[in-house]
């Protein structure tokens, strides 16, 4: 694999998705240079979360193409007229590169969380189980839950359980981590354990695609926000112009009713 | 009650009970086996695999376990001499026994359920955590081994620990095809002393123990993973 010197971590350009006669996403581009942190807003049906699923193709988009990591991903037409990847192994190797975090955090519930935390980098990258032990231990120590390692996933709290998902997304050192609604399924207690654990990445440089409906979170942590409606862009720049003088309407509207 | 016979026939009952054991150890762990592919070609997508397994399914679950161990038995159990070089083979002196055609059917009929089960188990497993396998770049082979099949049988785990109880008590009916198990040296003792009861007492309170032995040991192994309901 080449990288060149300032490649962007991430170019991803007119993603088309549609479900049967449905168009979810009309065209959508993203580009992220290493230590963006974008952040996708809109309101549900938007296409957000569908986009962000589609750059790793956990949802085959049926066009766009895409360059994770200065490695372009190879299409072939597949029936219908609609694309597939050409080389299955060439995904799974870039979804590696890509750190998901779920909303519904999706930790493996017949390991520890170490174990959760070890897997993708012994059995994935073949990490030696004592170097991945330790690197994992001190991950988990960074989003405070070295003390619950050898606990199971289903006796943590939610906010405990989307953190030891973070450490797991963290533990294969991913170029670009995605996150998808990270706090959505949280009690609003335990969002803001979760949301530091992320501010922190970000202010560590991490590369980061973030669907949310933490609105003042986005205009915090965020180097550029998209607003998508309808399965297209409507709005993009920095928080403060998005945010602050969108010029859209429904971005306008959008924000508004986001704010108070 | 007259349990005097019990010394005398010793040999008869400890080899009998050995025979059942051997028959339920044999047909749970390699009908098992059998039903991980059952189950996985039931929800795999290649048609022809799904629809084999399925009507093995419907076959085997779907005939009389007795009516099965007699068409293996006198069916197949009248051809295989007629198999050039099998009677010269080293395998023979397996093959010709009752036992054999026994631990086949038994077999055979074990992993038509489990694959059934199985397969529901793994229907079971969250979506979310297969793609989370996904997204961490694991191969399908690869979820299927470190994530799909350890989550589906954790979650099949009670429903397991009750089809091996039921398979135990499937078992006398090998005594129809010449297997002298458990149940075959109680009718034996019966022939020789005209007792009725006391030997079927005997062979009671063994299934009642073996039962309890087996839900224990599942009980153990659910334990293993806690899980909060």
């Amino acid at each position: 694999m080449r990288t060149e010197k300032h490649a962007p971590a991430l170019v991803v350009s007119d993603v088309h998705k549609s479900y049967g006669a449905h168009k979810v996403l009309k065209g959508i581009s993203l580009s992220a240079e290493k230590g963006d942190v974008v952040s996708i807003i809109g309101s549900s049906g938007s296409g957000k979360s569908t986009f962000l699923r589609c750059i790793n193709f956990l949802e085959i988009p049926d066009c766009g193409s895409f360059r994770i990591n200065g490695e372009e991903v190879a299409f072939r037409s597949g029936r219908g007229g609609k694309s597939q990847p050409a080389n299955w192994r060439q995904i799974e190797r870039l979804r590696t590169g890509l750190g998901m975090v779920f909303q519904s955090f999706n930790l493996w519930q017949h390991m520890t969380i170490l174990e959760n935390v070890i897997e993708a980098p012994v059995h994935v990258l073949g990490v030696e189980r004592v170097v991945a032990i330790e690197k994992a231990e001190a991950l988990l120590a960074k989003v405070g839950l070295y003390d619950k390692k050898d606990a199971y996933p289903a006796f943590l709290s939610g906010g405990q359980q989307q953190r030891a998902s973070i450490a797991r997304a963290l533990c294969v050192d991913p170029a670009v981590m995605l996150f998808d609604e990270p706090t959505s399924a949280l009690d609003p207690e335990l969002v803001g354990e979760v949301l530091k654990v992320i501010r922190g990445l970000a202010e560590e440089g991490r590369t980061m695609i973030m669907v949310t409906h933490e609105m003042k979170f986005a205009r915090d942590v965020s180097t550029r926000v998209m607003f998508l409606h309808q399965g297209q862009v409507e709005e993009e720049g920095s928080p403060a112009q998005v945010f602050g003088a969108p010029t859209s309407a429904r971005c306008k509207e959008f924000v508004a009713a986001g704010s108070h | 009650m007259d349990f005097s016979w019990i010394f005398p026939y010793r040999d008869l009952i400890l080899q009998g009970a050995f025979l059942t054991c051997l028959l339920l150890v044999i047909s749970v762990t390699c009908g098992f086996g059998l039903a991980i592919f059952l189950a996985i070609a039931q929800v795999g997508k290649n048609p022809v695999a799904r629809w084999l397994a399925k009507g093995y399914c419907t076959f085997f679950r779907g005939t009389p376990l007795l009516i099965q161990l007699w068409l293996i038995y006198y069916g197949l159990g009248t051809y295989l001499p007629y198999v050039p070089g099998l009677r010269t083979s080293f395998l023979w002196p397996i093959l010709r026994e009752g036992l054999f055609f026994a631990a086949l059917a038994l077999t055979l009929n074990f992993a038509a359920y489990q694959g059934e089960i199985l397969r529901g188990a793994m229907l079971a497993v969250p979506k979310g955590e297969l793609e989370a396998a996904r997204a961490v770049g694991m191969s399908p082979a690869m979820i299927l081994r470190r994530i799909w099949l350890p989550r589906a049988i954790r979650i099949g785990l009670p429903t397991f620990a009750g089809e091996v109880v039921l398979q135990l008590k499937a078992t006398p009916i090998v005594f129809s095809v010449t297997v002298m198990d458990l149940y075959g040296a109680a009718y034996k003792i019966r022939q020789d002393t005209l007792l009725v009861y006391e030997p079927l007492l005997l062979v009671t309170l063994f299934y009642v123990g073996l039962t309890f032995l087996i839900t224990q040991a599942f009980q153990k192994l659910e334990n293993a993973v806690p899980t909060r309901r």
